[in-house]
């Protein structure tokens, strides 16, 4: 790749209008016409508060012992003992375990969706082919479709593949998302200039060729987001994986079920296990918190 | 991709390239020849390119959601039994007769639809609020807006392990603020009303800031001169709420009444860790809580019936349908009568 191209591709990527529309509107459109009297500080706040206290609260229990937790009043500031019951919890409810399976399994389906929704997404953005619209409207038609139409089925196919507690009973269903090849395509329709794929077919580019040069620098900001909210979901996802996996191995949110299955009977451990279990996404929602707000909202205004 | 249309390129060769010897030598007629054949070739790309892009959204979707789709209408016709399922037995619509007249379905139909009521109406009437609020010029907007989507990083799983001992009869943190003033402890757990309220206030809890940001960024797209023309015909801030916000982001409100009926039908999580241990199943010891979910669950995998539990999602699907068809119809009669 010359460094022109490199220069056209940033290009691109720096002055394509969904770029800009990605980025959380800060001061452009927001407030509309109105400044935030006190009141409305105040409403936040408390909205704020209620969002964040139970996870703050469960740090606080976590970081207790029983007798402490279960007194009245219930203890509102942290105690001396949270890394000890996070080691207990760790090892009672096989978290360890638990948090190497969500990641493998998060990570797994976020790449892959993310993946396949683009090369989908700019496919109906951008291609021309028989049986487009057909197929586009079978991909919204799979949305409406409950997940619990599937279940017993796919237990069964699951057990005669041999998959049965296993991670990839999973990881298959979930491969792709029909919301992520939506999402792609609405942002790729507007992101992606025709002239640009024209320019590639001129140079003589097949499609892949297009679609690793032009596409994917274009769709970056979208993947991002895509894939965070994918793992997010993928990470909570309780319903298929508490059927197919079991105690010896499961997900974080099916590990969490054991301790409120009165294993653990002690019930700092058990906010020690639940805190553990929404550590990671806690992390990437502070490091990443802004971007996913921002795809959120995003998604709105186009779905 | 690459590698689904090279071989079908490979495959077209013969019949378009006449047969024969090469010809000797020539370097023009080369180039013609490499000229036809990536025109072949781009041909290809151009047409089957496509398919090879969208084509592991419907395989994936093939097997692991349109295939089971079929089989469990095929299964909920049968008794099946989970140890035997190779000695599925046809009975017909056996099961969906006997769900009919199951109490445990109707009570379940009916918690399903209690909780889901309880839990969608003040979620959505909250992040509306919230969401206008968030509309107002803001210091530290972003802060407030990663604040509200903190508890949908949480997962079910946590959440409802927290709330569940927030709402402890004897010790947890809601009753004795109930006591200060002067309330008597209350069994969340036991009651049946109050376990439909404490549930109701996870899927509340998680979900109000997501729909407060769909929200927000329905009422961000309105045009501002709409406002402008509202404010000079003399309204107020409120009415300019009601008359310019509220139908400035309709669709969007649709959209998140539709996603959390589908959410409701299918809740499960929230009371099956509200339960603690095997009152989670059934709903409560007198099934007070249990919703379509959990009947589901119990019916499959505890009583392994596969062919009832197939019937259960097969009644949650059509009334997924029926509530939708309603709702079309309410919307039809409406528009008529105005």
């Amino acid at each position: 790749m010359t460094t022109d191209t490199l220069q056209a591709r940033q290009d691109v990527t720096r002055t394509s209008p969904s770029k800009r529309r990605l980025r959380i509107p800060g001061r452009v459109g927001a407030g509309r016409q109105h400044h935030a009297g006190p009141a409305t500080y105040i409403l936040l706040a408390v909205a704020a508060v209620l969002s964040i206290f139970p996870l703050y609260w469960t740090m606080v229990a976590a970081s207790t012992d029983n007798t402490r937790v279960t007194q009245t009043p219930p203890p509102f500031l942290p105690g001396p003992h949270l890394f000890e019951n996070l080691g207990k919890a760790w090892q009672d409810a096989a978290l360890g375990k638990a948090m190497v399976n969500s990641m493998i399994v998060a990570g797994t389906i976020a790449t892959s969706t993310v993946l396949f929704a683009t090369l989908a997404g700019f496919a109906f953005a951008k291609l021309r082919f028989k049986g487009r619209n057909i197929a586009l409207t079978l991909v919204i038609g799979t949305m409406l479709v409950p997940p619990q139409l599937a279940v017993v089925p796919l237990f069964l196919l699951m057990t005669d593949l041999g998959w049965g507690q296993k991670l990839p009973a999973v990881i298959f269903p979930t491969l792709v998302s029909a919301v992520g090849v939506f999402f792609m395509r609405q942002y790729l329709a507007d992101a992606l200039p025709d002239e640009l794929i024209e320019a590639g077919r001129v140079d003589g580019a097949h499609s892949l060729r297009i679609f690793w040069s032009i596409v994917l620098p274009v769709a970056r900001p979208a993947m991002a987001v895509l894939f965070m909210i994918t793992f997010v979901h993928a990470w909570n996802d309780f319903f298929w994986p508490f059927i197919v996996l079991d105690m010896t191995n499961p997900t974080v949110p099916v590990a969490l079920t054991q301790l409120s299955a009165g294993y653990v009977r002690d019930q700092s451990l058990i906010m020690a296990g639940a805190l553990l279990g929404t550590l990671p996404l806690l992390a990437m929602f502070i490091v990443f918190g802004r971007q996913i707000v921002g795809g959120i909202m995003q998604g709105a205004v186009k779905g | 991709m690459a590698t689904q249309t090279s071989p079908a390129a490979a495959g077209d060769r013969p019949t378009k390239e006449p047969a024969g010897p090469a010809r000797p030598g020539g370097g023009r007629q080369q180039t013609t020849k490499n000229n036809r054949w990536s025109t072949v070739l781009h041909r290809l790309d151009v047409k089957g390119a496509p398919y090879a892009f969208i084509g592991p959204f419907f395989v994936v979707f093939a097997a692991f959601s349109l295939y089971p789709l079929i089989y469990t209408a095929w299964i909920s016709l049968h008794r099946a039994e989970l140890a035997s399922m190779d000695l599925m037995e046809w009975v017909g619509f056996d099961n969906f007769i006997e769900l009919a007249k199951d109490d445990r379905f109707w009570n379940a139909l009916g918690n399903t639809f209690t909780i889901g009521v309880l839990s969608a109406v003040p979620q959505l009437l909250m992040a509306l609020g919230l969401a206008h609020l968030l509309n107002y010029r803001l210091r530290g907007s972003t802060f407030f807006r990663v604040a509200a989507l903190t508890p949908y990083a949480t997962s079910v799983g946590a959440a409802a392990l927290v709330f569940t001992m927030l709402f402890e009869r004897d010790f947890g943190m809601i009753n004795w603020m109930l006591s200060l003033i002067g309330v008597d402890n209350v069994d969340w757990e036991g009651n049946k009303w109050a376990a439909q309220f404490a549930i109701s206030t996870i899927v509340i809890w998680r979900w109000t800031g997501y729909n407060a940001l769909l929200y927000l960024a329905a009422m961000q797209a309105i045009p501002l001169d709409r406002y402008e023309a509202a404010a000079i015909d003399g309204a107020s801030r409120w009415q300019q709420f009601l008359k310019v916000t509220i139908p400035g982001i309709r669709p969007t409100i649709v959209f998140t009444i539709v996603l959390s009926t589908i959410g409701s039908t299918q809740l499960f999580g929230e009371p099956l860790i509200f339960g603690q241990g095997p009152n989670g199943i059934t709903g409560g010891a007198d099934n007070q809580y249990q919703t379509l979910g959990l009947l589901l669950y119990e019916e499959g995998w505890k009583n392994y019936q596969m062919g009832r539990a197939a019937t259960v999602a097969w009644a949650m699907f059509l009334l997924l349908i029926l509530i939708f068809a309603v709702q079309r119809l309410l919307k039809r009669l409406a528009a008529r009568s105005s």
